[in-house]
């Protein structure tokens, strides 16, 4: 069975200094998988090497089997992995159920079409205003998405990317700068929404990688120092020893 | 809570065609047809005409614009190239007996301006930025200068001129009068209209305004930023080259003026002062425009001044045009607080208006005072003939002014508040609304 992700080799670096160091990874078919590490380890990073945002120096992404080199994000998404940003990023001044709605209309199907309008499909509307509500924003639906709270917001922002259907999912710290209520809420919708698919996460929260995932790979200098299930990647020596080494970076 | 909203998704009709969206159609094109028989004279319907043709245009421009975020300095090269290509055909029509009747003409020009929009959109519209901007503005001026080089397709300094009426009749009707120049004109400004409203909604309609928000987001939705963008832009080349079929049937000649940077700076102005948030928005611009210009240029050779004076408060203080003042109303209207603010607006605005007038007037006695021929030292100014070598209309001109001024600004303060107000729902006495 091939991998649903495949990194091999993955290498990048920006000038003269090389931010992600030969990263081998392989992340199964409906796996959810955590990426954790310091800050500035490169996780954002590799995120952007495998969606296409930025160029990879040397190595190979693979999704399902097939290499993404050369592809744009578009193609990218086009082939079932679709992602969120650590910094939200959402079409602010369009409505919320807009934002939905648009980010429904390449998997169902419409492409670059004039000649269909947005509000005559059924499904299309009905498929949105089912994520409205899956994403709890039902009652925001008119605004303009650049005015919600910083919470909704960053729902939205999953909304927008669970929307088309991907089945690879990667979030990169969708629960960064919440609440512990608002944390609980983001994270059950996440379980709810990635239900069968192929799911990988940056996230800090300990609580929610262990509650959440399948496997964990520790990210530090851009290398993966472990990659295991939970239990195992928490006693392993390599990571205390960075988190440690972090922790007490962080003390100075 | 669930349970209701579900019930409300499920009565929430898709597609019908509801009186709110469809009245203003309606009206608009009723007025449109009524419109001679208020206005009959010939130069209101040259007037009228050229409203018709510059909300084409403008419409077209801010599909650019204001729906998918691209600036462009140099639009006025579709507009042209349709309408030269129109006069063209028109010309062939008449001496090769062409069976083409004149309503189809803009149909001609739309499809020329958007094969200019094909071949220059496929490298231009890689971004939206700056370097969009400078390439219309480079392909404005390049396409401008070919005008006299290029002698056979623009005619050179004469332009290209021809005659509507050697065509086909069509119905019996050779457009040999304004007012069937007038209905032609007003059919494809509803037609046109129709069609850059109902694109606005589709599929990739809708992608523009999110590759406009955010062209990052939009790539990780499936959809090239860069190709929607491209189909905006020919849609809009489609379009501005209607406006310009139609302005080819209007007045039988085109110049390099119609597709010179100055055309493009205007649309630019037209549709920024209409507002470009709002689909309307280009339309006020364009009719407050043209009246300014036909109206005021009669009046006062000052006129651009003034215009200009009008652009720059606009973009200053309602970056949202006028439909935008507009639209700023729409909140305290369904507070029911719009009555409220019908005084603090007559007590700030009359004075504001009486001394924009004295400052016009300072401009126009000014100008009259330094420009008019040696000896001539009387002028009018709303009717009351004056010497502007006398001192007593400088003082009355600068009291007006400074006056008017000074209650505005005093009465501001009380339309302030008043609109503070007229935005919030009175709070009940039970407590919170949310
Ligand atoms: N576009 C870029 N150009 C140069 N350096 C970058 C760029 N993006 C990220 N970096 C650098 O790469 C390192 C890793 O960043 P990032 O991937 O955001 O870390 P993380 O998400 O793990 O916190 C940081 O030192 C950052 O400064
Ligand atoms: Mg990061």
């Amino acid at each position: 069975m091939t991998a649903a992700l495949e990194l091999e080799g993955l290498r990048k670096s920006f000038g003269k200094t090389e931010i992600i160091r030969g990263v081998d990874l392989s992340i199964g078919k409906g796996e959810r998988h955590a990426i954790i590490g310091p800050n500035g380890a490169g996780k954002s990073t590799l995120f952007n090497l495998i969606t296409g945002r930025f160029p990879q120096t040397s190595g190979h992404v693979r999704l399902h089997g097939h290499d993404l080199a050369g592809k744009a994000p578009f193609e990218i998404n086009r082939m079932g992995l679709s992602r969120s940003f650590q910094i939200t990023n959402i079409f602010p001044r369009m409505t919320v159920f807009e934002n939905v709605r648009c980010s429904l209309l390449w998997s169902m199907g419409y492409k670059y079409s004039f000649w269909n309008m947005v509000s005559k499909s059924r499904a299309l509307n009905e498929g949105a205003e089912e994520i409205l509500e899956q994403i709890n924003l039902t009652s925001r639906r008119d605004l303009p998405a650049g005015v919600l709270s910083y919470a909704e917001q960053r729902a939205l922002e999953i909304g927008i990317t669970i929307a088309g259907g991907a089945d690879v999912i990667m979030l990169d710290e969708p629960t960064a700068g919440m609440s512990n209520t608002e944390t609980d809420y983001i994270v059950g919708l996440i379980e709810k929404v990635t239900e069968g698919k192929t799911l990988i996460m940056v996230e800090h929260d300990m609580g929610v990688v262990f509650g959440l995932c399948d496997r964990i790979s520790v990210l530090v200098y851009g290398e993966i120092v472990a990659t295991g299930e939970p239990e195992a990647v928490r006693a392993d020596q390599a990571v205390q020893e960075a988190y440690l080494g972090a922790a007490l970076e962080a003390e100075h | 809570m669930t349970d209701t909203s579900s019930i409300m998704i499920k009565k929430r009709s898709y597609g019908g065609l509801t009186t709110g969206t469809v009245a203003p159609w309606v009206i608009c094109t009723a007025i449109l047809l009524v419109l001679p028989y208020v206005f009959q004279s010939n130069s209101a319907l040259t007037i009228m005409n050229q409203m018709a043709i510059t909300i084409v245009f403008a419409l077209a421009y801010n599909m650019l614009l204001g729906q998918g975020g691209m600036l462009s300095f140099g639009h006025a090269v579709y507009m042209g190239m349709g309408g030269f290509m129109c006069m063209h055909v028109m010309n062939w029509v008449e001496y090769q007996n062409i069976p083409l009747p004149l309503p189809l003409l803009p149909v001609v020009g739309g499809l020329f301006g958007m094969g200019m929009a094909t071949i220059i959109g496929s490298f231009s519209t890689r971004t939206a930025g700056t370097v969009f901007a400078m390439i219309s503005l480079g392909i404005g001026e390049l396409i401008a200068a070919s005008s006299v080089i290029v002698v056979a397709f623009f005619g050179g300094e004469e332009g290209v001129s021809g005659d509507r009426t050697y065509g086909l009749p069509v119905f019996g009707y050779e457009f040999l009068t304004k007012i069937e120049v007038y209905y032609l004109t007003a059919g494809w400004l509803v037609l046109s209209a129709l069609l850059m409203y109902l694109f606005s909604r589709t599929p990739v309609g809708r992608m523009a305004n999110a590759v406009r928000d955010n062209p990052e987001r939009a790539q990780f939705l499936g959809y090239s930023a860069r190709w929607v963008r491209f189909y905006s832009f020919c849609a809009s080349g489609f379009f501005a080259g209607v406006a310009g079929g139609l302005f080819a049937i209007n007045f039988e000649i085109l110049t390099e003026e119609n597709l010179n940077l100055v055309t493009s700076g205007s649309i630019l102005l037209i549709t920024f002062l209409g507002g470009v948030g709002f689909f309307f928005g280009p339309i006020i611009g364009a009719i407050v425009f043209t009246l300014l210009q036909s109206v005021l240029s009669l009046q006062t050779e000052l006129w651009q001044l003034y215009v200009g004076a009008l652009f720059v408060l606009t973009v200053m203080y309602f970056p949202g045009g006028l439909a935008g003042v507009i639209m700023m109303h729409v909140a305290p209207y369904k507070l029911g607080k719009l009555n409220t603010l019908v005084m603090p607006y007559v007590k700030t605005l009359i004075p504001a208006a009486i001394g924009i007038l004295g400052l016009a007037s300072f401009c126009e006695i000014m100008f009259h005072f330094k420009h008019a021929a040696v000896g001539e030292h009387d002028m009018s100014l709303f009717g009351i003939e004056f010497s502007t070598h006398s001192p007593i209309p400088w003082v009355v001109i600068i009291g007006v002014t400074v006056l008017g001024f000074w209650l505005a600004k005093r009465n501001s303060a009380e339309l302030r508040e008043t609109w503070a107000n007229a935005n919030v729902m009175t709070v009940p006495k039970e407590g919170g609304a949310q």
